[in-house]
């Protein structure tokens, strides 16, 4: 008999009798103000707020946040003349050299602060977002959601063979629970939220 | 294997240093605090646990069909799926793949069951490097140890260790402490480790059955290095990890990183579902005893854990006396609980490492009645005759002299008397009892006594009939 037969044949023996899924599987009451919630717990993560309008005041920040910046990689058309490193390489290790990747977020999360974003974000190489040295996300307002319930029910988690939330920039407490940023991926995060409330700032 | 120290006696070697104790203690009990603050701010959090405890309950009632509908899945999404029915065939299997790939090293984030399966010392013997590349388990690999905590595995190390480990491996400065200069050391060693090795393991904390997918959570972003970079990726997971769908995750991710470290989320959660083009993606479904832990109706719900290490951080006596204590890649209560049925001789003492005071259950994500099992787990090693010599015998008497009225209340009678007169006869090195207790002094009678020659006849309750039968008698101050 093969490992999977007799693994299979135990837990078949062994296993209680059926019991039910619950069939509510969503809870919580959804905020008023989701996106400021967003923006408040995304700054008590770690991660950097930036309220702008539009895609050409997106531009003017980076350009302030990150002055003289090179290895930029860009996956988002409009800001597209900040990239000078071309994401059309075919080996993921070349993308050591990155300093900055700008990136667009599927939808950020309010409760944690989470931002979605798969292949069809991340582009060609998984690994971009994690290697590159700073990361800067970008969320239209209105894909801001409450919790990862209404996450999930969004997602389509197998829509690519990849995708990732991520809350923050990497960071570690390992040592005597010292909170450091800049672990083993990007050593900062900004998340550019996009949309009207940043014009009125 | 050489047996390892029984946990009080590894409990007492690490309470020599009370100042560091009361470190070790005060460090975990904040991180229990930043659980209570992540989880009262949610007045929802109830539902989730019982949630999450209900979909899990449902997992082991149909695991097999679960198991067979990930694995057709994840086939279909072109990962190759193994299965191994212990430690040495999980281990077996991953040299066959990394063999396969002509792969001699290997970049490893967290895997509690790579340590359950003592993967690492199975591949150094097979000539493999592995490097672990979370933080903290790399600190303790390079000093030669295991984690003693399942979420922060060098939390039994002070800064200075650290800088002393890093000194001598890492090159960095004598006498260096400063946590940001050390996590950058590891960052730039590791950033190497990641970009040249052919091959990296990662563990899983969720599979998914109707999709065949599974996620990873980290905070460093060291899962992801890993796995992005190398040319197979392998991962593996004790086959209860399964969860029937993606929206459950919801529930799951709720929790997890709130019970873990206070957190509303780990930095990272990733959802692998293909391997990127070119690339291998394997899938290690692991037993190694599960099957036999699902057929014992009192333990199998320990099988609902999520791996977040609440229990441990709460627990009173895991503060005071460390995860090595417990010589079991899990520690604490929930290692309490799964080791005995990994091995009871060998982990017949850990049942008896708690109080029983019940905070683990009441911080437990999923519900488990971990209090309970271990009470339980105490009996069945008594039974089966694991409980060593002296604890056996002074429970066999302690049953007989409970089970007699008259035989009570003459043993405590001589009791109080060897107390008074004699009392180096029970307080001494040989009773384990007195280590660390003070005792009170006896008194000259019990309160039965008192009660008999004081208050007999009072109220017409004063017979030895009535004193058995009124509880409320034993209140009376």
């Amino acid at each position: 008999m093969s490992s999977r037969e007799k693994i299979l044949a135990a837990v078949r023996q062994n296993k209680p009798d059926l019991q039910p899924l619950p069939e509510r599987i969503a809870f919580g009451e959804r905020p008023n103000d989701v996106v400021g919630q967003f923006k408040t717990v995304l700054q008590a993560i770690g991660a950097t707020v930036v309220e702008a309008p539009t895609h050409a005041e997106v531009r003017a920040r980076v350009r302030e946040t990150f002055p003289d910046f090179t290895n930029v990689a860009v996956a988002v058309s409009e800001l597209a003349d900040l990239a000078d490193f071309s994401l059309s390489v075919a080996d993921p290790h070349e993308l050591e050299h990155v300093n900055l990747a700008i990136l667009p977020g599927a939808f950020g999360v309010a409760e944690n602060g989470a931002v979605w974003l798969s292949e069809t974000e991340i582009g060609p190489h998984r690994v971009l977002p994690f290697v590159t040295q700073h990361l800067a996300l970008i969320v239209a307002e209105e894909n801001v959601l409450a919790s990862m319930h209404e996450a999930y029910e969004r997602l389509r988690v197998n829509e690519t063979g990849f995708g990732v939330f991520i809350a923050g920039p990497s960071k570690t407490a390992d040592i005597e629970q010292s909170l450091v940023i800049g672990a083993h991926g990007a050593r900062s995060l900004v998340v550019y939220v996009l949309g009207a409330s940043g014009s009125t700032r | 294997m050489t047996k390892p120290l029984a946990h009080p006696a590894a409990a007492e070697r690490f309470n020599q240093d009370e100042p560091y104790v009361d470190w070790h203690d005060e460090t975990l009990w904040f991180v229990r605090q930043k659980r209570d603050r992540a989880s009262k701010a949610l007045p929802e959090w109830e539902d989730l646990r019982e949630t999450a405890s209900r979909i899990k309950n449902h997992v082991l009632s149909n695991l097999d069909v679960l198991l067979e509908e990930f694995e057709r899945n994840a086939q279909a999404n072109g990962v190759t799926v193994h299965w191994a029915t212990d430690a040495r065939e999980h281990n077996k299997t991953v040299l066959r793949i990394m063999q396969g790939v002509g792969a001699t090293q290997l970049v490893k984030s967290k895997s509690m069951l790579t340590e359950e399966c003592h993967l690492n010392h199975f591949l150094a013997e097979k000539g493999i490097d592995v490097i672990d590349s979370d933080l903290g388990e790399r600190i303790v690999q390079l000093r030669e140890e295991p984690p003693s905590h399942i979420v922060m595995p060098a939390i039994h190390l002070k800064k200075a260790d650290i800088g002393e480990i890093f000194h001598e491996k890492l090159g960095t400065e004598k006498g260096a402490t400063d946590p940001q200069y050390l996590t950058e050391a590891a960052r730039q060693h590791l950033r190497q480790t990641f970009l040249t090795r052919k091959a990296a393991l990662t563990g899983v904390n969720f599979a998914i059955a109707e999709t065949g997918g599974f996620v990873v959570c980290t905070n460093e972003g060291n899962a992801d290095m890993g796995a992005h970079l190398a040319d197979v990726h392998i991962a593996s997971m004790g086959f209860e990890k399964i969860i029937p769908k993606a929206n459950h995750l919801g529930v799951f991710l709720r929790l997890l990183a709130r019970s873990a470290t206070g957190q509303p989320s780990t930095t990272y959660s990733s959802h692998f579902h293909r391997p990127r083009p070119g690339q291998q993606m394997h899938l290690i479904l692991v037993d190694n005893g599960r099957s036999n832990q699902l057929g014992r109706p009192e333990f199998r719900n320990s099988l609902k854990c999520i791996r977040c290490g609440a229990c441990m951080n709460t627990c009173p006596v895991y503060r005071r006396s460390g995860g090595h204590s417990y010589h079991n890649a899990v520690a604490g209560p929930i290692g309490a609980i799964l080791a005995p049925n990994l091995d009871m001789r060998q982990n017949a003492d850990l049942p008896f490492a708690s109080t029983l005071c019940g905070s683990c259950s009441n911080v437990c994500p999923v519900k488990i009645d971990i209090d309970k099992q271990l009470y339980l787990w105490r009996q069945v090693l008594a039974k089966d005759g694991y409980v060593g010599g002296v604890k056996e015998a002074g429970l066999n008497v302690a049953a007989k002299v409970l089970a007699s009225p008259t035989l009570y209340r003459w043993s405590f009678r001589v009791g109080r008397s060897v107390m008074r007169t004699v009392p180096f006869v029970v307080e001494n090195r040989f009773n384990p009892w007195f280590h660390d207790r003070e005792m009170p002094a006896a008194p000259k009678e019990s309160f039965r006594e008192w009660w008999a020659k004081n208050r007999n006849g009072e109220h017409g309750a004063g017979s030895e009939e009535s004193i058995r039968s009124t509880p409320q008698a034993v209140s009376v101050s």
